[in-house]
């Protein structure tokens, strides 16, 4: 009954399962959350507090999301989150003036996000694994050489405003407020959303993903696509890294150890493909919310944390496997629709001198 | 077996000039000269490793010669990319069809070329010019596909080939290079990839075929080449050849193949 679905009409259960599914998962975790926590979990301030809480994780992920559509990988980037925040900090306390500050965290992302890029385009290092691998503990070890393995804290209003400072709307009670965090988070995924739908170069990030010979055939310069999504990798570390100073009003050297991994899962989750090529911004953005409710919700129900790590890890793998599941079910359904694509050729006639020529 | 240009009056539309290329220590390709006029359709044929395929990379930009030069309508051309190549009006078509599965129909047909405006250095697609061109051209070459919203991974193999031909052709290929073409194909798909061959001939594509199948070459092709250890060994026009002096050809041997063959009346 799915393949006359999936080939017949335009509009099909199964395409909207594939690509809101993600969300319905989001949506049922909400809705038990909201019926075990009804006190806690829907209260503005715990609202808030979970957007706040995944405002770096997105970004982290958003970055990652991007790396992984070309079936590459980043694993620097909690590192240079790291530095980012360092950089702010230290620049902070010499007194630069704010808006110099505040560009440091991103350009320090950027130049990262460059090298990775050059170390696989120019280099021709075999897999960004391994040169991010390089960067991850290179500039970790920076970060510590810069701070003296130091945190700070104490930073100035201006610096704090982006991860800390909260818009007031009194229609949602007497705490109620939308964290600025969120807004940036909007402004990011809504961006990166239509850089990739309607740009052609956020096409080819897809095209190099799915298939980098036809985009290197097709004209495209896959060597720029990969250091651009590098590039954008490491502006989003270290725009995260600002909303984390913010939010923690200090730099710690140890900010972001392991948020690779967790940046990571939220993509998988949200359904991307580790090969490259396929995922959209909805589904990263449902991937982080998933861990970011995941870890609200055992949070609130006084689970510890190690049970956490499980459930994630449990998670992640369930959420491939789902996809391996539609996979297989979606190659079934190509087979039994063969001998009906075959056919399309044979009613094809012979061709009168309708097309214009094109001499 | 003379071997003389189809046409002297005009120049022809590409001609190779001793072109060599190595890799390193290996000679993959040594002084072929060829020449390709407007509406041939030209057959290339030689075993595995016989330069072929290095041959037409060359001619549509993907690889540069390491000596010889590629003439265009009479005027020396450098191809440093595809990209540039497509811009005089050279496409190729390749063997693995080089297409992102993962992407839809119209895409891959303007992939690297999508129609749309220009924002601070940006292209911004318009997908519903981009959608009704796709839909367009693939209508006047007759390729029937259920819609061009379709990824290109839930195609058959026919169809897929179709895809990468309409591709080459969407933006007013001169010369279309196809490398085996039907090799991958049901065989009731491979004549109507060869029918496709003749209709581009027909509204004046000049075609060049490297095919193993000799069948698919005496099918469309006006003429035949044959190359041997990275040279261009021989060639002739269809009709004044054989299957056989061709299969002689690609094996390296002249002359006394003709006399052997069983199909020719001495």
């Amino acid at each position: 009954m799915a393949a006359r679905d999936v080939l017949g009409s335009r509009f099909s259960w199964a395409k909207v399962a594939e690509r809101y599914g993600i969300v319905g998962v989001v949506v049922v975790m909400m809705m038990f959350l909201a019926i075990a926590q009804p006190e806690y979990f829907l209260s503005v301030q715990n609202l808030t507090n979970v957007l706040k809480q995944i405002a770096m994780n997105s970004l982290l992920a958003i970055g990652m999301f991007l790396v992984i559509l070309t079936a590459g990988i980043d694993l620097s980037v909690g590192s240079i989150l790291a530095l980012a925040m360092m950089a702010v900090a230290i620049a902070d306390k010499a007194d630069w003036p704010w808006p110099i500050v505040l560009l440091i965290g991103p350009m320090v992302g950027i130049i990262v996000g460059a090298l990775n890029g050059l170390g696989l385009t120019l280099l021709r290092l075999p897999h960004p694994f391994i040169m991010t691998l390089g960067t991850l503990n290179a500039v970790r070890g920076l970060t510590n050489l810069i701070s003296d393995g130091r945190p700070i804290s104490g930073l100035s209003a201006p610096v704090r405003f982006l991860g800390s400072a909260q818009i007031p709307l009194p229609a949602l009670g007497p705490f109620g407020a939308i964290p600025v965090s969120a807004f940036v988070l909007l402004v990011c995924y809504g961006g990166v959303a239509l850089f990739l739908r309607k740009v052609s170069v956020g096409r080819h990030i897809y095209a190099v993903g799915g298939n980098p010979q036809a985009a290197r055939v097709s004209g495209i310069s896959v060597d720029r696509v990969l250091l651009l999504v590098y590039v954008m990798s490491g502006f989003f570390s270290g725009l995260s890294a600002l909303l984390l100073a913010g939010r923690t009003d200090s730099g710690f050297p140890n900010a972001g150890i392991g948020a690779e991994l967790d940046a990571i899962a939220a993509v998988i989750i949200g359904g991307a493909s580790f090969f490259g090529g396929r995922g959209t911004v909805l589904g990263v953005f449902s991937g982080v919310l998933i861990m970011g409710l995941l870890r609200n919700g055992l949070n609130l129900m006084n689970v510890s944390v190690f049970w956490q790590q499980l459930l994630i890890g449990i998670i992640i793998i369930l959420a491939v496997y789902v996809d391996v599941l539609r996979r297989r079910a979606a190659v079934r359904t190509e087979e039994r629709t063969q001998s009906h694509a075959a056919h399309w050729l044979l009613r094809r006639r012979r061709v009168p001198e309708s097309r214009s020529t094109t001499t | 077996m003379d071997e003389k240009p189809a046409a002297d009056r005009d120049p022809p539309l590409l001609e190779a000039r001793g072109i060599s290329k190595y890799f390193g220590a290996i000679t993959a390709l040594d002084r072929v000269a060829f020449h390709l006029d407007r509406g041939e359709v030209l057959g290339v044929v030689g075993d595995n490793g016989a330069g072929k395929s290095t041959l037409m990379k060359i001619l549509s930009g993907l690889f540069q010669p390491s000596a010889g030069e590629i003439v265009f309508q009479g005027a020396p051309v450098r191809f440093a990319s595809p990209r540039e190549a497509h811009r005089v009006g050279i496409e190729m078509v390749y063997q693995d069809l080089a297409l992102a599965g993962n992407m839809t129909i119209f895409e891959n047909i303007y992939l690297g070329r999508e129609p749309g405006r220009r924002l601070m250095g940006l292209t911004i697609v318009d997908q519903a010019r981009s959608r009704k061109m796709a839909a367009e051209h693939l209508a006047r070459l007759h390729i029937e596909v259920k819609s061009v919203d379709q990824n290109v991974e839930d195609l058959s193999g026919g169809q897929r080939q179709a895809v990468a031909i309409a591709r080459a052709t969407a933006f007013d290929a001169r010369v279309v290079i196809m490398d085996e073409p039907t090799a991958a194909l049901a065989i009731k798909e491979v004549g109507k990839v060869l029918d496709l061959i003749k209709s581009l001939k027909e509204h004046g594509v000049s075609v060049i075929l490297i095919s193993h199948r000799l069948d698919d070459v005496f099918y469309v092709c006006d003429r035949v080449m044959a190359m041997f250890r990275g040279a261009n060994f021989a060639e002739a026009a269809l009709h004044d050849t054989s299957r056989n002096e061709v299969i002689g050809w690609i094996m390296g041997t002249k002359g006394h193949t003709t006399a052997l063959a069983h199909d020719r009346v001495q």
